[in-house]
C-alpha cells in the first residue's frame, strides 16, 4: 500500500490554505452529518442494530478461515472462481492474468477502495490495459490524475467549475461552447461518455461491500447504477475485495445493509443493492460469462491477532470521516493514504507501517465523535491512543515529545510535585498574559501560538486552588 | 501462486486466532447455522398487516423518488400506457419475456418488444424497460428482482425509464421475508446470477454533494402495483 503520510504536516498547511477545499468540506458537514442523524433517529431499532452488526462481525472474525472457505466453495459451485492474494502485488497480478486470458484492452471499473489500496489502475496501465472509472466521482478524479479524498465521495474536494474544466479538456467530441455550469449538465455528459464505455469494455471490475458465505454471493451497494452496468455488460466480471468483508448469511447481510446506507448518506437503502452469484446461467440472455473473486489479505490476517482486530468490523460507510473535525478541516488528501479520517488513521499503520504513518494516529483530537457514530461500534479513539503508545515505545515519536511525556509522567505520579509545578506555571502565564489576558508567544507552545493567541489561565490559581477556595468558603458560610 | 497464497492467508488467520483449523464438530455447528439462517434485529417497519405493508411499501418507494400506481389485475397494460403518455414518453417499450407480463405486453396502446428468452438481450436503444419483481419490501419501498432467462438483469439498468410490475401478494415486510422468497425461488440451485434490490431511480451526489436523479441507471422508476390481495385493498 502506497502511503505518503510522512508529508502530513506539509499537506495540512496546503489544505487549510485552499479556499476550494474549505467550501467543499463545509457542504459535507451540513449534508452527510444531518442526513445520518435524521436516518438514525427515524429508526427506533438503530442502536440495537449497531449492537447486532458488531456482534455478527465479531462472530465472523472469530471463524474467519471457516467462512472464507465456505464462501469459496459456494462461489465455485455457482461457476465462479476465487483467487487468494497475500498482498497488493499478488492481487494485481491475479487481475492482470484474468484480463490477459481474455485479451482485454479496456476495462470498466465500479468504485472499489480495495482497488485503490492495491493501486490497480497503475498496474493495468503498465500492462497496456486501459482502466475506465465509471462512478462519477471516481471518473472525475481519474481525469484529474488524483486519488480519492473520501471513501464514499471520492471527488468531494472538487468544485463543479473544476469538473467542467476537466470535461472540456477530456471530451473534445462535444462543442467547446456547450453549457457546463449546472451539475445536471455535467452528469448528463458523463452519462453519455461512459455509456459507450460500458457497452464496449472487455472486463468489468467492481469491489464488494459484503461477501455471503451461505450463498457465495458478492454484494455491492451503490446509487448510480454504474456498478451494475460495469458487471453485467462485459464478458468477464472480476470482484476485487478483501477477506474481512465476509458475513455468514443473508440475514446477517440484512443487518449490515440496514446500517450501511443510513450511516453513509442517510438513505434507508441505497438505490441499488446487488447480489452477484457466479456467471450467467444457461439460458440467461445477459450477464457476464465469467465470474472471478480476488480475495485480498494485505495485512488483515495479521491485524486479526492484535488490539486492532475490531477495526476489521469496518463496513466503509465513512460516518467516522464525515464527523471528524480534523478531516473536516484538512480533507482526505492530507492524510496521504487512500483511507483517510479516523478509520484510515487506525488501519493505515496496520496495513502499511507505523513508520510511514505515525503522523496519522496523532491527527485526532480524540473527541470521540467517530466512535459515537460508528455503526460497528469500533473503539477508534482507543485504537488511536494504542498507536500513539506504539509510537513512543518504538521511539518513532520525536525525542522532545518522548522527553516531554517522560517528564509529564514523572510529575503526574507525584501529586504534590504536580500541583506545585502547575501552580508555578499558572502564575507565570497570568503574569505573561498581562492585562490582555492572552499570550502571543509562549515557550514550548510555538505550534499553538503561531496561528492564535494562548489564553492565560484565570487569575486566582489553578483549578485545584480554586476548588479548595470554594470549599473553604462553603464551610465558612455554613 | 494461488494455492500457496490461499494456504498462507488461512494460516495467517489461524495464527492470529491462536488455533489450527477448526475441529470438525465446531465446523459442523457453524455449517448448521449457515443452512438454517436466523434473523437478527428486525425493525418494526418490516412488520404489520397486509394493508399496512402494501401502503408502507408504496409510501417508502415514493420517499425514494419512485412514482407508483395501484391498478386492479388485468389493467397493468393500460396503466403503463397512461404513465408513458402523461410523461410524454414513447409508447415503445421493452418488456421482459416473463410470462407474468404477457397480459401487459398484449395491451393495444403499447408498442412492445420482448427481451430475454429467445428474444435476445436488452439493448442500449431500449428507452423504456418493463420488468416484473419477485417481491416488494415494505420496510424501505424496495423492489426485489431476480435474473433468469426470462428476466434479463440489464433491463433493470439500461433503459432511461424503468417500469416494474409487482403484485400486492408479493409485497412482504422486510429483507428477511425477501430472502425467504428468493430462497424458495432458487430451490436447491444457487441464487440467480443477479439479484437487484432497487430503491428508487439511480442518483448521484458526486458533484458538490448536490443530489441528482438519473445517473448511469434509469432516470425514472415507476412501480405498477397489481391489487390482487383482497386483504391489502384500501377500505
Amino acid at each position: 500500500m502506497h502511503v505518503t503520510s510522512r508529508a502530513f504536516h506539509k499537506n495540512v498547511r496546503g489544505a487549510v490554505a485552499d479556499p476550494n477545499l474549505r467550501r467543499s468540506l463545509a457542504t459535507m458537514k451540513t449534508g452527510f452529518r444531518a442526513n445520518r442523524a435524521k436516518a438514525a433517529a427515524a429508526l427506533p431499532e438503530f442502536e440495537a442494530l449497531r449492537d447486532a452488526g458488531a456482534a455478527i462481525k465479531d462472530r465472523t472474525l472469530a471463524h474467519l478461515d471457516h467462512y472464507l472457505e465456505r464462501f469459496e466453495a459456494r462461489v465455485e459451485e455457482s461457476g465462479g472462481q476465487v483467487h487468494w492474494a497475500r498482498d497488493g502485488d499478488e492481487a494485481c497480478r491475479a487481475v492482470l492474468d484474468i484480463c490477459r486470458a481474455h485479451a482485454a484492452r479496456m476495462v470498466t471499473k465500479g468504485k472499489s477502495m480495495v482497488a485503490e489500496e492495491i493501486a490497480l489502475n497503475a498496474a493495468l496501465e503498465a500492462a497496456g490495459i486501459q482502466p475506465v472509472e465509471t462512478d462519477l466521482g471516481e471518473y472525475i478524479i481519474q481525469l484529474r490524475g488524483e486519488v480519492p479524498s473520501h471513501i464514499i465521495a471520492p471527488a468531494i474536494h472538487v468544485r463543479k467549475h473544476q469538473v467542467a474544466d476537466s470535461f472540456r479538456e477530456n471530451h473534445p467530441q462535444f462543442p467547446a461552447d456547450r453549457p457546463l455550469e449546472e451539475p445536471r449538465d455535467l452528469l448528463d455528459e458523463a452519462r453519455a461518455v461512459l455509456r459507450d464505455r460500458f457497452l464496449t469494455a472487455d472486463v468489468g471490475i467492481t469491489g464488494a461491500n459484503m461477501l455471503v458465505a451461505e450463498t457465495g454471493s458478492t454484494i455491492i451497494v451503490t446509487n448510480e447504477g454504474n456498478g451494475d452496468l460495469t458487471q453485467l455488460l462485459p464478458r468477464v466480471h472480476i470482484v476485487v475485495t478483501s477477506i474481512e468483508k465476509v458475513v455468514p448469511t443473508l440475514e446477517d447481510a440484512a443487518t449490515v445493509l440496514r446500517l450501511l446506507a443510513r450511516s453513509a448518506t442517510g438513505q434507508p437503502m441505497a438505490s441499488y443493492t446487488t447480489l452477484s452469484t457466479g456467471p450467467r446461467r444457461p439460458g440467461d440472455a445477459d450477464g457476464p460469462e465469467h465470474f472471478h473473486v480476488v480475495l485480498l489479505d494485505n495485512g488483515r490476517s495479521r491485524m486479526l491477532g492484535t488490539e486492532f482486530r475490531d477495526a476489521l468490523r469496518c463496513i466503509r460507510c465513512a460516518a467516522c470521516i464525515n464527523h471528524c473535525p480534523i478531516y473536516g478541516a484538512v480533507g482526505g488528501h492530507a492524510y496521504g493514504s487512500v483511507y483517510p479520517g479516523p478509520i484510515g488513521s487506525v488501519i493505515t499503520p496496520a496495513l502499511a507501517s507505523l513508520e510511514d504513518a505515525a503522523a496519522l494516529p496523532n491527527a485526532s483530537t480524540l473527541c470521540g465523535r467517530c466512535e459515537a457514530v460508528c455503526p460497528m461500534r469500533i473503539p477508534l479513539p482507543r485504537m488511536l491512543r494504542n498507536w500513539r503508545e506504539h509510537e513512543v515505545a518504538r521511539r518513532l515519536a520525536p525525542a522532545r515529545v518522548r522527553w516531554g511525556l517522560r517528564l509529564w509522567s514523572f510529575a503526574a505520579r507525584r501529586p504534590a510535585l504536580y500541583r506545585a509545578g502547575t501552580g508555578l506555571v499558572a502564575r507565570l502565564l497570568v503574569r505573561l498574559g498581562g492585562r490582555r489576558g492572552r499570550l502571543a508567544r509562549a515557550p514550548l507552545a510555538g505550534a499553538w501560538t503561531r496561528v492564535r493567541d494562548l489564553p492565560a489561565p484565570p487569575a486566582g490559581g489553578t483549578f485545584m486552588d480554586q476548588v479548595r477556595i470554594k470549599q473553604s468558603k462553603a464551610r465558612d458560610g455554613r | 501462486m494461488s494455492q500457496s497464497a490461499r494456504q498462507a492467508v488461512l494460516d495467517g488467520i489461524r495464527a492470529s486466532l491462536r488455533r489450527g483449523p477448526l475441529p470438525p464438530e465446531t465446523a459442523a455447528v457453524l455449517d448448521t447455522r449457515l443452512s438454517r439462517p436466523e434473523p437478527n434485529v428486525v425493525p418494526a417497519i418490516a412488520l404489520g398487516d397486509r394493508r399496512t405493508l402494501v401502503a408502507r411499501f408504496l409510501a417508502a418507494a415514493e420517499a425514494a423518488a419512485a412514482t407508483t400506481q395501484r391498478v386492479p389485475p388485468g389493467e397493468e397494460g393500460a396503466a403503463v400506457a397512461d404513465f408513458l403518455r402523461a410523461h410524454a414518453l414513447p409508447a415503445a417499450v421493452a418488456v421482459a419475456a416473463d410470462p407474468r407480463l404477457d397480459g401487459l405486453a398484449a395491451a393495444p396502446m403499447l408498442c412492445v418488444t420482448r427481451r430475454g428468452a429467445d428474444h435476445g438481450a436488452p439493448t442500449d436503444a431500449d428507452r423504456v424497460g418493463v420488468s416484473h419483481a419477485l417481491a416488494g419490501l415494505a420496510e424501505t419501498g424496495t423492489l426485489l428482482l431476480a435474473s433468469g432467462p426470462e428476466c434479463p438483469a440489464t433491463l433493470n439498468m439500461l433503459p432511461d425509464v424503468h417500469v416494474v410490475v409487482v403484485r400486492a401478494l408479493d409485497v412482504v415486510g422486510g429483507l428477511e421475508d425477501g430472502w425467504d422468497r428468493l430462497r424458495r425461488h432458487a430451490g436447491a440451485a444457487p441464487l440467480p446470477r443477479t439479484v437487484h434490490l432497487v430503491t428508487g431511480p439511480s442518483r448521484t451526489g458526486d458533484i458538490e454533494q448536490t443530489l441528482q436523479l438519473g445517473a448511469h441507471g434509469p432516470r425514472r422508476l415507476h412501480i405498477v402495483l397489481i391489487d390482487d390481495d383482497p386483504a391489502a385493498i384500501r377500505a
